[in-house]
């Protein structure tokens, strides 16, 4: 069901076509080099330039990848499979056509799980294919002119196609991010939205809730930031559940978003469609991919988000949200299982981590990977609260100043006298002194209004600057206050 | 004897115990192009300079005494959609009369590896398309034994040139019969080697899954050398074989004892001309003679290959020819007031009529809606076709036929009837669709004087089979000793 901004009479149906760059250091059919920046056509030759009488040779490295990658969506993986040509003119496109996949797919059949709201969603993946990128035509600071730089062309791609399974927005956005966390996790895709290397096209329908057929759909393109993806689909809900409510029909077309406007346009409707005249490739010969490849692949795949998702709920214990947390990439989810290994409190643990760890570096813009707390110091911050050596709160002062400074929570506990105050002599003087100075309070309390021990507490508190065990603090305080 | 005259290996010989030398020789055939391109126009680009500095280089090699491969030396002409580095590469069309390639293909690679020397690039029906060298962008190539006459094609310059004595060999391309059929109306051998002996890069595609590189040479045994030196898996082409290359030289035997040889009845036609049909059986009967058993095989489906081959060829070519849109390289027309426009304009000047035909076919044929009609059951027919030749080559060893259905036609002839020129490749094309090799030799003279060609085809690698069986026939025969008058 769609929740925001819809109206609950439609429901949305939405699929995602993804096209991730595969993290190869040379490109799909040739040697020249995938790195992104470099000036133009400065990472061609005669193979990605399109020149008369070249040939394309296939990238080992592309079919590992793509197969790693269908194997972590659970895909069939084809075991004869083949590129074919996709023809179109355009500038930016040397050949004339892309080689592509179309009938018989590396991959098909496969799903994504993702959590959307605490609860699992299973998301069918119809396809993965390899495919070549074509390059860029740069049209600023040109006038009457456009220019072409091919160094993207032939960098390899892996467009990855769901199944209409989505049902809103959220349920988008959760399948976006876990797909990306699995790519990531793979090492095949670097995951950097904003220099393209992954990429998302997604295609949306409406239909009446309990409706069994799907709405004729619209397929967006020219998203080219992941942020844009979510403001994308709900402008164009929103227009297509306009058009509805006013009688209209949807009309099945392309439209291209409209980063400025924020709004999507018509690009070409049906009747516009390209007729891509896909035919086998034959300047490559079909792929046949043994079972023992695949094997060997599988058996090298990492822990994946979901599997560990699904392990750290059963072996520690913890909520799913807190698992969904700690598996969102692979170092994260390493500290985590450090930090337990030497401190066996998993929820504990998760707590902190998700609490304040993660804060702290959202703050200063870091990757955990660049944590300057150890796990073994992390870990040592909780066993000082456990055997009563600080309190919660000052460990949390304990543990800031372990981020800012790098140093280990007992020698910061040491220097700044941070240690707990348990013994009952020296709470016995703070208590003494609080009492008198508030003989009110006290005389309120005697009378009955025992609520005010709390503010005895706090002001014990206070005047220990944190440091006395709060446990004692209460017990020593009863006793003293009904003597 | 005009050293033009001989083959490679006797000038390899010559080469060899210092009795001439590759500046001298190729000097000579310089001088034979000055006086023959007017008459013939084998050549659309002639490199004079660059032939010198590698003769020179070949001479320094032979002086040396180091070993020399046997085409050190030897002036050899390439057709013109072989990519050369530095040396336009045009195939014979408008739309890249300027285009200096930045590589060299596999092929040129390997010869200039042995030390050949490159005489010039040779005219061929633009793009290969065609059977008569008439769609060249720049003038068509007359056959050398009657210049009223064409010398076939696509590979029409390089047939031409050798049969002129205007090279020592050359090399051509063949997609549908373009080896074979103009080394029949030259009266020079030509062989299309199994798909994936030789490697295709560097060779301007038309259909991919059907173009071969191969050699157009004086005999039998030239054929073998120029093989030697060409064939063999390249890294840059995944369709070329990984499967070893025997010394094709020594495959050459003039004993055909227990050589079993087919007929295929469907090659023997209605209308088919009676001089080509006479001297193609005086050929089978000299084979067995030799030793050959022969029988009849079938080739069942051979009447849907013409069909079959110009679904195929055309919507491969429809988009191997998409990239020449005037972005890159080429001709480009202008000035133009939108990209739409310049691509139009571009390749309606750029192309020829035949070229513009195919690249319509072919669309065509790919189209949504239509593709399941034409293009997927033309690759059902291909499969019926070539399990044809593999039902046939359990019977036998190799399968004789004419080249084509008779000998070379007067310019213009078809050009007005396309069908009728597509026809003349009847006999070539199945090959190309089987993937299987073939050669075409002289085997007799027409009253008028014009060369017949004899084809043999082999099992799919089997070029030395092929090699073997035509070596014995040469040498039994003289038909290759005859020079054009010109």
């Amino acid at each position: 069901m769609v929740k925001t901004q819809i109206d609950t009479q439609y429901e949305a149906v939405i699929g995602l076509e993804v096209h991730a760059q595969l993290k190869t250091a040379s490109k799909i059919f040739c040697g020249c080099s995938t790195k992104f920046g470099a000036g133009p056509n400065s990472q061609t030759c005669p193979i990605c330039l399109g020149m008369p009488g070249v040939l394309p040779v296939l990238n080992r490295r592309v079919l590992e990848m793509a197969v790693k990658t269908g194997l972590a969506l659970h895909c069939k993986i084809s075991p004869y499979s083949r590129f074919a040509r996709k023809n179109y003119f355009y500038p930016d496109l040397p050949k004339g056509y892309q080689i592509s996949q179309y009938e018989l797919p590396l991959c098909e059949q496969g799903y994504l799980e993702t959590a959307v709201n605490g609860r699992i969603k299973r998301i069918g993946i119809h396809r993965a294919h390899m495919e070549e990128d074509a390059g860029k035509n740069l049209h600023e600071g040109l006038e009457a002119a456009s220019h072409v730089d091919l160094n993207r062309a032939g960098v390899p791609l892996l467009e990855i196609v769901s199944e209409p399974d989505i049902r809103s927005i959220d349920e988008a956005v959760a399948y976006l991010k876990t797909l990306r966390d699995i790519l990531v996790y793979l090492d095949v895709c670097d995951g950097n939205m904003e220099e393209g290397s992954l990429r998302c096209e997604p295609n949306l329908s409406l239909r009446p809730v309990g409706q069994k057929e799907f709405g004729t759909r619209v397929e967006l393109k020219n998203i080219n930031s992941f942020r844009f993806v979510q403001k994308a689909m709900e402008y164009e809900l929103r227009r297509q559940e306009k058009v509805l409510r006013e009688g209209g029909r949807i009309a099945q077309e392309t439209r291209l978003w409209n980063t400025e406007k924020e709004i999507t346009v018509v690009m070409r409707s049906k009747e516009e469609a390209h007729d891509y005249r896909y035919f086998p490739e034959p300047d490559l010969v079909p792929l046949m991919i043994p079972e023992d490849l695949i094997e060997e692949v599988r058996n090298g795949l990492p822990e994946l988000p979901d599997a560990k998702r699904e392990r750290f709920v059963r072996e520690y214990e913890i909520p799913i949200y807190d698992a969904e947390v700690l598996t969102i990439s692979k170092d994260l989810a390493h500290y985590f299982e450090a930090c337990v290994a030497i401190y066996p409190q998993p929820k504990t643990v998760s707590n902190w981590i998700m609490t304040e760890l993660l804060r702290e570096l959202n703050n200063s813009g870091q990757e955990i990977a660049d944590c300057p707390i150890p796990p073994e110091r992390f870990a040592g911050l909780l066993k000082l609260i456990e055997d009563g050596t600080i309190s919660g709160k000052i460990a949390k002062t304990v543990f800031e100043e372990m981020y800012r400074t790098g140093r280990s929570p007992e020698e910061i506990v040491k220097e700044k006298g941070l240690v707990q105050i348990s013994d009952a002599g020296a709470i016995e003087v703070l208590i003494e002194d609080v009492l008198a100075a508030h003989p009110n309070e006290r005389e309120s309390y005697r009378q009955g209004k025992t609520q005010l021990l709390g503010f005895f507490v706090g002001q014990v508190m206070k005047r220990s600057q944190g440091k006395a065990n709060p446990g004692k603090v209460n017990e020593l305080l009863k006793k003293k206050l009904s003597a | 004897m005009d050293p033009t005259q001989l083959t490679i290996h006797e000038l390899h010989g010559q080469l060899k115990n210092h009795k001439t030398t590759s500046r001298a020789l190729t000097r000579l055939i310089l001088d034979r192009i000055k006086s023959v391109e007017p008459k013939i126009h084998a050549y659309t680009t002639v490199t004079p300079e660059a032939a010198m500095a590698q003769a020179e280089a070949a001479d320094q090699w032979l002086q040396s005494g180091r070993p020399a491969h046997p085409l050190t030396g030897i002036p050899i002409a390439l057709k013109d959609n072989l990519c050369t580095q530095g040396i336009r590469t045009t195939c014979s069309s408008k739309i890249l009369e300027n285009f200096i390639p930045p590589y060299n293909a596999t092929v040129v690679r390997r010869l200039n590896e042995a030390g050949a020397v490159f005489i010039g690039k040779t005219n061929m029906d633009e793009f290969a398309m065609g059977s008569s060298t008439e769609n060249s962008a720049f003038g068509l190539t007359a056959n050398p034994w009657d210049v009223s006459r064409i010398p076939g094609g696509s590979s029409g310059g390089s047939a031409a040139a050798v049969a002129a004595d205007a090279c020592i060999s050359a090399l051509g391309s063949d997609t549908g019969g373009s080896i074979r059929q103009p080394a029949a109306m030259c009266g020079v051998v030509g062989l299309k080697p199994t798909y994936g002996r030789v490697s295709r890069y560097g060779l301007v595609a038309f259909a991919s899954s059907l173009d071969q590189i191969g050699p157009i040479a004086k005999n039998v045994t030239d054929c073998a050398l120029m093989m030697n030196a060409i064939s063999g898996h390249d890294s840059y082409d995944s369709t070329s074989a990984e499967i070893p290359v025997p010394d094709f030289a020594r495959a050459l035997d003039r004993n055909l004892t227990g050589m079993r040889i087919g007929i295929p009845k469907e090659y023997f036609i209605d209308g088919m001309d009676s001089e080509v049909l006479h001297a193609v059986k005086e050929a089978i009967r000299v084979m067995e003679k030799l030793g050959a058993k022969t029988q009849d095989v079938f080739l069942p489906h051979t009447e849907y290959a013409i069909a079959t081959y110009y679904i195929l060829a055309t919507a491969e070519a429809s988009s191997n020819l998409a990239r020449y849109d005037g972005v890159k390289y080429g001709h480009r027309a202008k000035p133009t007031k939108d990209l739409l426009e310049m691509y139009m304009k571009t390749r309606q000047d750029g192309f020829g009529p035949e070229v513009k035909r195919r690249i319509m076919l072919g669309t065509y044929a790919l189209s949504s809606g239509y593709y399941d009609a034409y293009y997927r059951k033309a690759q059902c027919v291909r499969t019926l076709i070539k399990s044809d030749f593999d039902e046939a080559f359990k019977q036998v060893d190799l399968i004789v036929t004419p080249t084509a259905p008779t000998a070379a036609f007067k310019i213009g002839e078809k050009t007005q009837d396309p069908l009728q020129m597509y026809l003349s490749d009847i006999f070539t094309i199945s090959v190309n669709i089987a993937g299987i090799p073939a050669l075409s030799m002289p085997c007799g003279f027409t009253k008028a004087g014009l060369p017949i060609g004899l084809q043999i085809m082999g099992r799919p690698f089997a070029e030395e089979t092929i090699l073997h069986a035509a070596y014995a026939f040469e040498q039994a025969t003289e038909w290759h000793k005859r020079k054009p008058n010109i």
